[in-house]
């Protein structure tokens, strides 16, 4: 009894990663229905949202890019070292990978703060009197990096649990296809950043 | 087990990553150059060709079976199909 329950114990690293790759599907299908809203509504308010993506700090869309490319190569490496056992490495890199996660929601953080001050939110007086375009612009701007910030800050949730993972020896160089998934899932929030950037600041 | 042979080296992982960040200054520069509908499209093929990278090295497509790309390609294709028949609705309307 207990070979045979070892035998079919064996885990499946390949399917568990089709697994992940059908939920990225989904993501992708989520976000690209606001993409199609995003692309129709900017090609009948073209003006509106050059203007209104003047608005945007390039400095904080350039930088944030560069922070979360930067992440997915520490995910990268993470995944990597844990591969060849070095639990160390690995997890070094995958508190890195967490640390710059949070800097990306800060700066998200000051900057939805700076537009606040300036009344820009969804609804706001300041918003509701300019003109249609601009109103869409901000709402698009707000649903869409709100929704991305959320997924930065589930990341890093599953990221710390990953830490504790490792740590335990749960996740090792035999199985780390938890560690895998959660860096699939890193990347894909790091690819609609990448389509995210130019979109809304750097279209003016 | 076989799949650790195959697996990208730390160096191709940092060749990629300068690669994204060259992109990503590329993309900054050409906004700054007034290109009118060009703009949108440099900036869009640039954000494809960094998607593609991290696909497939970060995300190890280029690694896994074919069914893996196959099924990333359906999908693209999905959006883009629903992408272009909304075009075709508001721009007949």
């Amino acid at each position: 009894m207990k070979t045979e329950f070892s035998i079919t114990h064996h885990a499946d690293s390949e399917g568990a990663r089709f697994g992940m790759w059908l939920f990225l599907f989904t993501e992708i299908l989520l976000f690209g229905g606001l993409f199609l809203l995003y692309s129709v509504y900017r090609s009948e308010h073209a003006l509106n949202f050059h203007s209104a993506s003047l608005e945007l700090s390039r400095f904080f869309g350039t930088f944030n890019t560069v922070v979360l490319l930067t992440s997915s190569l520490t995910m990268a490496l993470s995944i990597h070292f844990i591969r060849y056992g070095e639990q160390k490495k690995s997890m070094l890199f995958l508190i890195l990978t967490i640390l710059m996660g949070a800097l990306f929601l800060i700066n998200k953080y000051l900057e939805w703060s700076a537009k606040f001050e300036h009344g820009i939110y969804p609804g706001s007086h300041e918003l509701v009197n300019r003109s249609r375009g601009e109103v869409l612009f901000y709402g698009l701007y707000f649903t869409m990096t709100g929704l991305h910030a959320f997924h930065v800050f589930a990341g890093i949730l599953v990221l710390l649990v990953m830490l504790v993972l490792i740590k335990k020896q749960a996740i090792t160089g035999d199985d780390y296809v938890k560690l895998e998934n959660s860096g699939l899932y890193w990347h894909l929030v790091d690819i609609i950043w990448i389509f995210l950037f130019p979109l809304f600041y750097l279209i003016s | 087990m076989e799949r650790k042979i195959n697996m990208p080296t730390i160096n191709t992982y940092l060749s990629v990553w300068i690669t994204l960040l060259i992109l990503t200054g590329i993309t900054v520069l050409f906004s700054k150059i007034n290109l009118g509908g060009m703009n949108l499209f440099v900036a869009l093929l640039i954000a494809g060709g960094k998607g593609f990278l991290v696909a497939l090295y970060f995300m190890h497509l280029g690694y896994e079976r074919m069914v893996f790309r196959l099924m990333a390609g359906f999908v693209l294709i999905t959006l883009a199909v629903i992408i272009g028949l909304t075009f075709f609705d508001t721009a007949l309307r």
